[in-house]
């Protein structure tokens, strides 16, 4: 087999490979929001299904699939069953510029190493942006399209807080490009590779304090989790926008959620934690466990968020991001470029 | 590879549709749609010329087209919920009180 | 080979979304359908070496302006059976002029392409430029910093001037 097919299979074994993990992903997110709940409200989680409840995602899966499809009969027809299908879409397509790996040639199998991550575009902030702000529209147009009080008013709060918090989260990703030089992931995780004094690792996490914190806050708010799910929250409006869907429909959207989740985390981890770079594995290639372990890090602190703090009210929510949050960070992007220029780096 | 020719068809056409939406609909918010439209067949087509002569000033006016554009359709959708409050109507005919 | 079919097939998506949306009843779908011109002329400036344009369009136009448009919609919720009545009605629907206009205008369509395709330059969109320079951000952003800084400036003022008068024409009347 000549080099160019086998380069053509490994690409597409590599796609493959990371939608296998993203659906994994989020699977084993169901579980694991329930199992570290139940851990930190000292009980345990599920245990029944499979050892220690391994296989509870595979029973919920299941008892998904076979409820009855219900829909509304004032809900658009085309409108109510495309909500879902562009939330998911969305968060799938999203992850689709994010390196999680750095080069490897599969000990020697390839002449010229490929990349890990499925495309390598060099305005790949940009296009993880752009496409999680078309996950406003499966939100919007589910809670317009299921013709029901409840619906509407969780949908409408819901995607004005995720553009609301946009905002933030723009500005702090635009701080982060200034201090890398280029809008490419694997440019921003590459400038954070080696070591100050030898032991301190380049993160822009000790460069850029304020604007991590701003990412995970208006991350989590973009992925409408908590303390920021008001439009869900089950005892002001039943379930949102979401109330009026059942079996597959509704299946997809919290998978849409769980996948934004690992979506937010994983630019996260290349822009402020360095990606894939650390001690020892690097050697061996196997540099994408790093990031594994990174992004699984950044995933407990959204779960332990969501069941430590109490919930926050629609317009303080608000206030929050337009108020407080927004200026935080157009603060922190004209420190970082003040910063750049006094030491000309 | 593509002549500049089909990209300028192409905006020609997307430019028709919008000009034949601007006059056949009687819907303010499907005419400022075709005005989008409009707008987006001009940034194709500088686009297109900016990359054929090799400079980058295309996109950058394509920049400006676009704010324009946003900042447009702010104030014209503004302008429809300022005018539907007053006649429960989104048709252009009803608001004809100051024709001869 | 592969660049031609994909202009086509984004370029038939462009033109045939845009059909639709001036011919829908219901502008909820008019939207969707705008929104998925847009992916496809995003997909064109892909092609055209301008991915920075391209995201922008997305972040802008398909993210931004459209959820605009989207909840305006939603607040005003027009009922649909006067807007098919309104178009039914309207004056350049009698008989006549709609197919004098329709001659007319594909008589317009067939002149014009004609034109574009023997005058405009016959070769490829790609010949001139370095590909890597125009698809750079930093290409993009040190110009419009230096030559077209003005624009640039007056432009924020534009969004600002926008933003405080669509606040003002959409608030509600205080009821004294």
């Amino acid at each position: 087999m000549d080099q160019a097919t086998l380069r053509f299979i490994i690409q597409l074994a590599i796609i493959g490979f990371t939608f296998f993990m993203l659906i994994n992903a989020s699977a084993l997110l169901v579980l694991a929001e329930r199992k570290i709940m139940g851990f930190m409200q000292q009980r345990y989680g599920p245990y029944l299904v499979g050892p220690h409840g391994l296989l509870q995602p595979l029973a919920d899966i299941l008892k998904l699939l076979f409820k009855e499809e219900l829909r509304p009969k004032g809900a658009d027809k085309w409108l109510f069953t495309l909500a879902p299908i562009i939330s998911v879409t969305a968060a799938f397509a999203a992850f689709a510029a994010v390196p999680w790996g750095g080069e490897t040639t599969f000990f020697g199998l390839l002449d010229t190493p490929v990349k890990l991550g499925v495309a390598d575009v060099n305005v790949a902030v940009l296009v993880v942006f752009a496409i999680t702000s078309m996950g406003v529209y499966g939100i919007v147009l589910a809670g317009w399209s299921s013709n029901s009080k409840y619906s509407l008013l969780g949908g409408l709060r819901s995607s004005a807080q995720m553009i609301s918090y946009e905002l933030a989260y723009a500005t702090a990703l635009a701080s982060v490009v200034m201090l890398a030089g280029s809008l490419s992931l694997r440019s921003v995780v590459d400038a954070q590779a080696g070591y100050w004094f030898g032991f301190i690792p380049r993160w822009y996490l000790f460069l850029q304090p304020l604007g991590f914190i701003i990412y995970m806050i208006a991350g989590v708010a973009e992925t409408n989790r908590a303390p920021f799910d008001f439009p869900e929250a089950e005892q002001e409006l039943v379930a949102g926008y979401n109330t009026e869907y059942s079996s597959v429909r509704f299946a997809l959207f919290p998978q849409a959620e769980y996948i934004n989740m690992t979506t937010m985390s994983a630019v996260a981890t290349d822009l402020y934690l360095g990606g894939w770079h650390g001690p020892l594995l690097e050697r061996w290639g196997l540099g994408w466990l790093w990031f594994l372990i990174k992004v699984g890090l950044i995933l407990f602190a959204y779960i332990w968020v969501r069941w430590t703090v109490p919930r926050y009210r629609y317009d303080q929510l608000m206030q929050f991001g337009w108020k407080w949050l927004f200026p935080a960070a157009v603060l922190n992007l004209i420190a970082t470029a003040a910063f750049i220029l006094y030491f000309n780096a | 590879m593509i002549p500049l020719g089909h990209y300028l068809v192409v905006s020609a056409i997307l430019f028709a549709i919008g000009t034949a939406g601007v006059f056949l609909r009687r819907n303010l918010i499907t005419i400022l749609l075709s005005i989008e439209i409009m707008l987006n067949a001009v940034n194709l087509s500088f686009v297109a010329f900016g990359r054929s002569h090799g400079t980058v000033d295309g996109q950058i006016i394509t920049f400006f087209v676009m704010t324009v554009a946003a900042a447009e359709a702010a104030v014209g959708l503004g302008i429809v919920i300022a005018l539907f409050r007053h006649r429960e109507s989104l048709n252009p005919d009803a608001f004809t009180s100051l024709k001869w | 080979m592969p660049d031609t079919v994909l202009f086509y097939v984004f370029s038939a998506v462009a033109v045939g979304a845009s059909l639709l949306v001036i011919g829908q009843r219901n502008p909820m779908y008019s939207i969707m359908l705008l929104i998925a011109s847009f992916g496809a002329l995003s997909a064109l400036y892909i092609q055209l070496d301008a991915p920075f344009v391209a995201m922008a369009q997305i972040i802008v136009y398909a993210g931004a302006i459209m959820v605009l448009f989207l909840f305006v919609v939603m607040l005003l919720n027009a009922p649909q059976e006067d807007a098919a009545q309104w178009d039914r009605t309207h004056p350049l629907r009698r008989s006549g002029v709609g197919r004098f206009g329709a001659m007319l205008a594909a008589l317009l369509t067939v002149q014009l392409v004609w034109a574009l395709l023997r005058v405009s330059d016959a070769s490829a969109v790609g010949a001139r430029g370095d590909v890597a320079e125009l698809t750079s951000v930093r290409s993009v952003g040190r110009v419009l910093f230096t030559d077209y800084v003005f624009a640039f400036e007056a432009t924020s003022i534009l969004i600002l001037v926008a933003m405080v008068g669509a606040v003002v024409l959409a608030a509600r009347e205080e009821k004294r």
